[in-house]
């Protein structure tokens, strides 16, 4: 696929010999994670977390499949079949916390993942595939974390359910019906409970398949890199194994350690206190909240309070609130910018750093917290500059800035000038 | 033509909450902001440390502390609160013997429904080791009638289903105070509400329920105080709330110890497979 240098692979033996006539998968591994992918040779630790993000993902399947052989999707036995698991089930606290935690991390390295790829361009031209495929992908993520979060029916779960499937409502004329079809009912109770623990079991094997169709089309192009410059010759890049393998595995090591510290010494930390309280449809918890991952997005939910040009301010959060990931499909377009690497770019690198991470910060933190006193117009400053950052900042800021000069190539901006040997001398463009 | 839509798209979302952000500063201006003391939270506690064995990185269950907890549970809270994911063969995880579990579950006050062999009417039994613990109210309207209307809660996860934890557990039980004299009228206890600054609203419909010096006797020689008692018990409810916390950070330390390794032979490996790339 990528570079005419990449290695070939070699069958080591009659056997290898023999399959790779027939049914070459060693071939394909070799050249997806193997030797026989050149990858460039200046990948910094934000380039571990792809491979995390698919090892959260393989923790979770496997976690989930074995909690599926003890959980009973009924709202009459749900909750306790949970807490079965949690003081009866061989290690089934173990699993039930490696799950309920693994979703959390699985967020974690994709949020730091998507933000690696926003500063480093890793989604302009020619890797627009890579980053829609992406979008499709996280946009998977939600839609299975939150019918997971439904699963164990505590008063989160219920009302959660309740909350997020309400936004269908907001659509004029279908839009109470379709709630009720979604539902099989008009609040959500056993019917919706069954489809969402279906689904929750689906979706992860749709992820899987994304993520194939996602690394597919990385390969073509190939990796990005700090630089954002594109590979020009062999040396350039080093095969993905033994050099990014080992670098992964030290990765993972570190991710690991994160990961048990919050499973065995805090697992509730990340949590809702109110979900170890069974679903009760009469009773409303104070403050309904969904997991920390979609804070954000809930926070420009909650910002619209106004009915903008007699649309009603509820459709416009929810409007706003797809409209904010919906966004990002269009990024690669929006961002005329021919250099990919924000470290060349510095009007948009300070964009990113002193407007858009304290931006999604302050979305988080208000989405925590009730929609009274200051947090309002906090959220609502906040929503503003995400919406103006990504569809009005971003197009425009290619006008007025002005790039910094790019090494001449990733083997110059690694070892030096003096050191570099001179190769096929084309300028550095992105 | 991406761009151009895109921005106008985000003149449109802009436009909208800058106007939801006017109207949202105009009603704060003009509303008059209500004085702090009319609302609970100018009154509400944080909870006090209950400073259980069962916290912290190295925790774990002091059983004799269980089996104090558990006696106040059931001299005091079962009357009222249900155990209903905790069998009573469960307590020999907290050091009771097989036949020390068969006499209290033989002995319990609350009988356990069941079916009577002859006729196959409903009737009552005592209840054997592998029983829940009873309810003491056959359903929520008895609950309600016998409680001045409010269902006391179960207890099995009471623990972790209270933001703060055992902290707030610890606090509230030992929280009742006289109602402080400038506290508004809106904010006072009603009829057969108690004044707990701890609790969400002030009010409370569980009377303080640990009273006085004695009201258990522990065999133990501890003496039990109100504030002993509250904290047995509350390390009683940590353990129904999270049986398997021993193995939870047993396993966690072996696990931590096996991936620091691990981590660190990996970083030598991708050190040595490096060595000559990084140059310079």
């Amino acid at each position: 696929m990528s570079f005419p240098w990449a290695k070939e692979y070699q069958p080591q033996n009659g056997f290898m010999q023999w399959m790779d006539e027939r049914l070459p998968l060693p071939r394909l591994v070799y050249g997806a994670i193997g030797a026989g992918y050149p990858v460039p040779r200046n990948l910094n630790y934000f380039w571990n977390f792809g491979v995390l993000a698919g090892f959260a993902l393989m923790i979770q399947i496997i976690t989930g499949i074995v909690l599926a052989m003890n959980y009973a999707a009924n709202t009459a036995v749900a909750f306790n079949s949970v807490e079965y698991i949690m003081r009866d089930v061989n290690a089934g606290w173990l699993l039930r916390y490696l799950h309920m935690n693994g979703a959390s991390f699985f967020f974690i390295v994709v949020y730091i993942h998507i933000f690696r790829g926003l500063y480093y361009g890793s989604y302009k031209a020619p890797r627009e595939m890579v980053w829609l495929l992406g979008v499709v992908i996280f946009l998977l993520m939600m839609a299975t974390a939150f019918m997971g979060y439904v699963l164990p029916w505590g008063q989160m779960s219920f009302w959660g359910a309740q909350v997020i499937t309400g936004f269908f409502s907001a659509i004029p004329l279908v839009g109470e019906p379709l709630r009720e079809w979604l539902l099989g009912g008009f609040v959500p109770d056993n019917a919706a409970l069954n489809r969402f623990f279906s689904l929750h079991y689906l979706l992860p094997f749709v992820i899987a398949g994304v993520i194939i169709l996602h690394i597919w089309a990385l390969h073509i192009p190939g990796s990005n890199n700090p630089t954002g410059i594109d590979v020009k010759s062999e040396q350039d890049t080093v095969p993905f194994h033994p050099y990014y393998t080992s670098k992964d595995g030290f990765g993972l090591g570190v991710f690991l350690i994160a990961f048990c510290s919050v499973v065995f010494f805090a697992p509730n930390m990340l949590g809702h206190p109110d979900n170890y309280i069974p679903a009760n449809p009469l009773s409303t918890p104070a403050h309904i909240v969904p997991e920390w991952y979609f804070l954000p997005f809930y926070a420009i939910l909650k910002a619209f309070t106004y009915n903008f040009l007699w649309i009603d301010a509820k459709l416009w959060g929810v409007i706003a609130m797809f409209g904010s990931i919906a966004l990002l499909f269009f990024l690669p377009w929006l961002d005329k910018s021919p250099i990919r690497s924000a470290s060349y770019r510095p009007l948009y690198r300070k964009f990113f750093w002193f407007g858009l991470l304290p931006c999604i910060a302050v979305l988080g933190v208000v989405g925590a917290m009730p929609a009274e006193g200051l947090w309002v117009p906090l959220g609502q400053v906040a929503a503003l500059y995400y919406f103006a950052h990504f569809l009005i900042i971003i197009p425009m800021i290619s006008y007025f800035e002005k790039p910094e000069p790019l090494p001449m190539s990733i083997t110059e901006s690694v070892l030096g000038k003096a050191e570099t040997p001179a190769v096929g001398a084309t300028p550095a463009t992105a | 033509m991406v761009r151009p839509l895109g921005i106008l798209v985000g003149l449109g979302f802009c436009m909208a909450l800058v106007f939801a952000l006017v109207t949202t500063v105009w009603t704060m201006a003009t509303t008059p902001t209500e004085d702090p003391k009319n609302t609970p939270y100018f009154w509400q506690q944080e909870p006090r440390p209950a400073n259980l064995p069962s916290s912290g990185p190295f925790a774990q269950f002091d059983r004799v502390q269980l089996q104090r907890g558990f006696r106040v549970y059931k001299e005091v809270c079962a009357a009222c609160h249900g155990l209903n994911l905790v069998s009573f063969r469960n307590l020999e995880a907290i050091g009771y013997s097989e036949d020390q579990v068969k006499t209290i579950a033989a002995e319990w006050p609350i009988q356990t429904p069941s079916v009577d062999p002859n006729t196959g009417e409903a009737a009552m039994r005592a209840p054997i080791p592998t029983d829940r613990f009873p309810s003491p109210y056959p359903n929520e309207i008895a609950a309600r009638a016998a409680n001045n209307n409010a269902i006391p809660p179960d207890l099995s996860l009471i623990v972790k289903a209270r933001a703060g934890h055992e902290d707030y557990i610890y606090s509230l039980l030992t929280g009742y105070r006289d109602v402080p004299a400038e506290l508004p009228e809106a904010l006072r206890p009603g009829v057969g509400l108690s004044y707990n600054p701890y609790f969400a609203s002030l009010n409370i419909a569980m009377a303080n329920p640990l009273t006085g010096e004695g009201q258990v006797t522990y065999d133990d020689g501890t003496r039990a105080t109100p504030d002993q008692m509250a904290r047995d018990v509350t390390a009683f409810l940590v353990w129904t709330s999270e049986p398997k916390l021993e193995n939870r950070i047993k396993t966690g330390w072996a696990v931590l110890g096996f991936l620091l390794i691990f981590t660190i032979l990996a970083y030598m490996s991708y050190r040595s497979i490096w060595a000559e790339k990084k140059g310079r």
